[in-house]
């Protein structure tokens, strides 16, 4: 086999495993890394705009409509927790740990009891293409450039756009925001909603690739927390490298040793990052900057 | 005393919530006897919920019908389910309250090997009488439990030697990483050995694993023949998605899915093509038995979505019971092993007529080979009639000798008198 085989396969297994990375934690960058609010509910958004998603594909929609879908109401599921729950926790960041798991199994259990304990999946699109003795799906290069379009579309949202200014000043200095005019209940709802929407987002790109169950949240969470911990606040500047350098780890270990291995040294990886950088990549990066 | 109030009361409410599985309403008088009581604990929830709601409902099923027939010697028999929730602890836990708080007669409890062996030793120790109603790696010689499920000598020495005639002697296996997993990928290894075969390779998957890229580029760099799926809970069924959207196009071969989690009908087609699995039931199977149990499943649980290997295994389990502590006239353990012990303790199930053999307190089986097509319809190219649990008995497990409440493996057999 030659040289550019296995180029290939090492960059198709780290984008794979770099796309599975930031679309699991860029929902939770928003709402954990950006808002402080600790979300275990994070895989719950992700299930529900799997769910909408597959039932809008299955009622006749083509995917990237269902994925839309799914998107949408993971964001206004967003906007009613919001309202309903995370509002009065925001000085309680510890009781938001309680307040979002209640809400994780309230969900969990909703959906197994609602919709019963599967759903049909809609199939992968796409089919696949050949790079020497290996043969790869297609949509996997998809979900790869998605994750680049995603925090491409963060940093955008977050450094240029007046919403993301505002975003920013109310996180940062919540009063004196409020003082300058800022309506600071509403910027807190919709940056929340941001959040559960690309949460929805990860849900509707994977459903066509995965099992559909009430569960399925929970082989998210895992992957979202560390890259969000070791990302650190800023949502572009954290995410994109913690993605980056876990996904070398994790693609390496994993075809060295198996997935067993690959689960190990993404843990052992963390536990190294945090206690060199406390404050995540992000934090010092910036800190660099300054 | 408010707390001992509201002790009782508490109480009151949980046994309210319990006795829901059994038709109580209809049969007073008769519940007012002294019932049998039946526990079950199965995962209601959780990840292996997709494979095991059926079982409760198929424990529901038969029980409703035996309480309807006039019960067991007269007696109604009343069900005592708990949710489990996939966790293993819970399976403990539970465990001891349906042994020593309800104080059940006996339990019908577990999907995952890995539940079984948390609890077994706690019926062990408590003397208590379970029923395992669920297909595994084999090996469990304990007088305290009573196997129904398919072991690797009726789903293994059937399949793989089949699957290594039909496309060839390299073979891959992809399986769970927990005891299940570990210990069905060393009786595939042994029997691919003694049939001249050669593995190709073999990985192991955490549990709750989705992302399959790297280990599906594994599988092309080894060029099986075929690959032995062993995958497990829902998590896991991702892979033939991910498999076939690679166009990993291998036939497949598997002990577990398809009988247990109906994959066939929850992915698009084709991706679970050529799928070969040994079961000793599936909803699919085209004998009139299998259509009249089918049917009265359909009828009690509409939604069903599917009618799994271990809904029949737990059905046919509940009129076992039934049958031996009638030949027993009692439902103390000991009384029952001495009606097993006389070898003739069969039925005729939906799956066919089936017996427990006395050595090992397993089951004979007809296996089926369920075969998956293109368009995810099942054929049956082969069915293997009586296939007995003989290892145990000829490894030297004699449960009507010796009772040592051990599980062996091909590396680790019973020690020899």
């Amino acid at each position: 086999m030659d040289i550019a085989t296995h180029v290939f396969s090492a960059l198709y297994q780290f984008g794979d495993a770099f796309a599975f990375l930031v679309l699991s934690a860029c929902g939770l960058a928003v709402i954990f890394g950006m808002m402080g609010v600790i979300n275990l509910a994070h895989g719950e958004f992700i299930m529900c705009g799997a769910y909408v998603t597959a039932a809008t594909v299955h009622a006749g929609l083509p995917l990237p409509l269902g994925i839309l879908a799914g998107t949408l109401v993971s964001a206004l599921v967003g906007v009613v927790v919001e309202l309903a729950v995370i509002r009065h926790l925001y000085d309680r960041p510890l009781d938001t740990i309680v307040a979002t798991w209640g809400l994780s199994l309230i969900a969990t259990q909703g959906t197994l009891i609602m919709v019963g304990s599967t759903m049909a999946g809609v199939g992968t699109p796409f089919g696949s293409f050949q790079v020497g003795d290996y043969s790869y799906s297609i949509y996997r290069i998809v979900l790869f450039c998605a994750a680049l379009g995603v925090l491409a579309a963060l940093y955008a949202l977050f450094n240029w756009t007046r919403f993301g200014v505002l975003a920013r000043a109310t996180i940062q200095v919540p009063h004196m925001a409020a003082a300058l005019g800022v309506d600071t209940r509403l910027v807190y709802s919709l940056t929340f909603a941001c959040g559960a929407g690309l949460a929805g987002l990860a849900g509707g790109l994977y459903a066509p690739t995965m099992t559909l169950v009430p569960t399925m949240g929970a082989t998210f969470i895992m992957e979202a927390f560390v890259t969000v911990v070791i990302g650190g606040a800023d949502v572009f500047l954290g995410t994109a490298p913690a993605g980056g350098v876990l996904a070398v780890v994790k693609s390496v270990m994993t075809s060295w040793q198996g997935q067993l291995f690959g689960q190990i040294g993404l843990l052992v990886a963390v536990i190294i990052v945090v206690r060199v950088l406390p404050k995540g990549i992000s934090g010092f990066v910036l800190r660099e900057r300054t | 005393m408010s707390k001992s109030v509201l002790r009782g009361l508490r109480a009151a409410a949980l046994t309210g919530t319990l006795v829901l599985g059994s038709p109580l309403g209809s049969h007073l008088a008769l519940a007012a006897e002294n019932p049998i009581k039946l526990g079950v604990l199965e995962d209601q929830s959780g990840d292996f919920a997709a494979a095991t709601i059926g079982k409760v409902h198929a424990i529901q099923l038969a029980a409703e019908e035996i309480n309807k027939a006039g019960g067991i010697m007269g007696r109604p028999l009343e069900l005592v389910a708990y949710d489990t929730q996939s966790d293993n602890t819970r399976y403990q836990e539970f465990m001891r309250r349906v042994l020593q708080r309800d104080k059940v007669d006996v339990v019908f409890a577990g999907f995952s090997s890995a539940s079984r062996e948390a609890y077994r030793p706690i019926v062990d120790q408590f003397n208590g009488f379970a029923f395992y109603n669920n297909q595994y790696e084999g090996g469990v010689c304990d007088g305290h439990m009573i196997v129904t499920g398919a072991v690797p000598e009726q789903q293994f020495s059937t399949l793989i030697p089949y699957m290594m005639e039909k496309y060839g002697k390299n073979v891959y296996t992809l399986a769970a990483d927990y005891n299940f997993g570990q210990i069905s990928a060393e009786w595939v290894r042994k029997i691919v050995k003694e049939n001249g075969g050669k593995m190709a390779g073999e990985e192991f998957i955490p549990l709750g694993v989705s992302q399959f890229s790297q280990s599906i580029q594994n599988i092309q760099k080894a060029k099986p023949d075929f690959v032995v799926t062993l995958l497990v809970g829902t998590a896991q069924a991702s892979y033939y998605e991910q498999a076939a959207s690679a166009n990993v196009n291998l036939p497949m071969a598997s002990s577990v899915n398809v009988g247990q989690g109906y994959e066939h009908k929850r992915f698009k087609p084709p991706s679970l093509k050529d799928m070969f699995v040994t079961t000793n039931y599936i909803e699919e199977i085209d004998s009139p038995k299998s259509k009249e149990f089918y049917a009265k499943f359909k009828a009690k649980f509409p939604s069903e979505p599917y009618v799994n290997q271990e809904a029949e295994n737990s059905y046919l389990a509940v009129y076992l019971y039934k049958q031996m502590v009638e030949r027993a006239k009692s439902t103390k353990r000991e009384e029952i092993r001495k009606v097993i012990a006389l070898g003739d303790v069969c039925m005729d199930a939906p799956e066919g007529k089936v017996c427990i053999d006395p050595k090992s307190q397993h089951m004979s089986h007809t296996i089926y080979l369920a075969k998956v097509g293109a368009d995810h319809s099942i054929s049956f190219p082969k069915v293997w009639e009586d296939i007995k649990p003989y290892w145990l008995g000829e490894a030297g497990c004699d449960l009507t000798k010796k009772d040592p409440m051990a599980q062996y493996t091909p590396s680790n057999p019973p020690p020899k008198p």
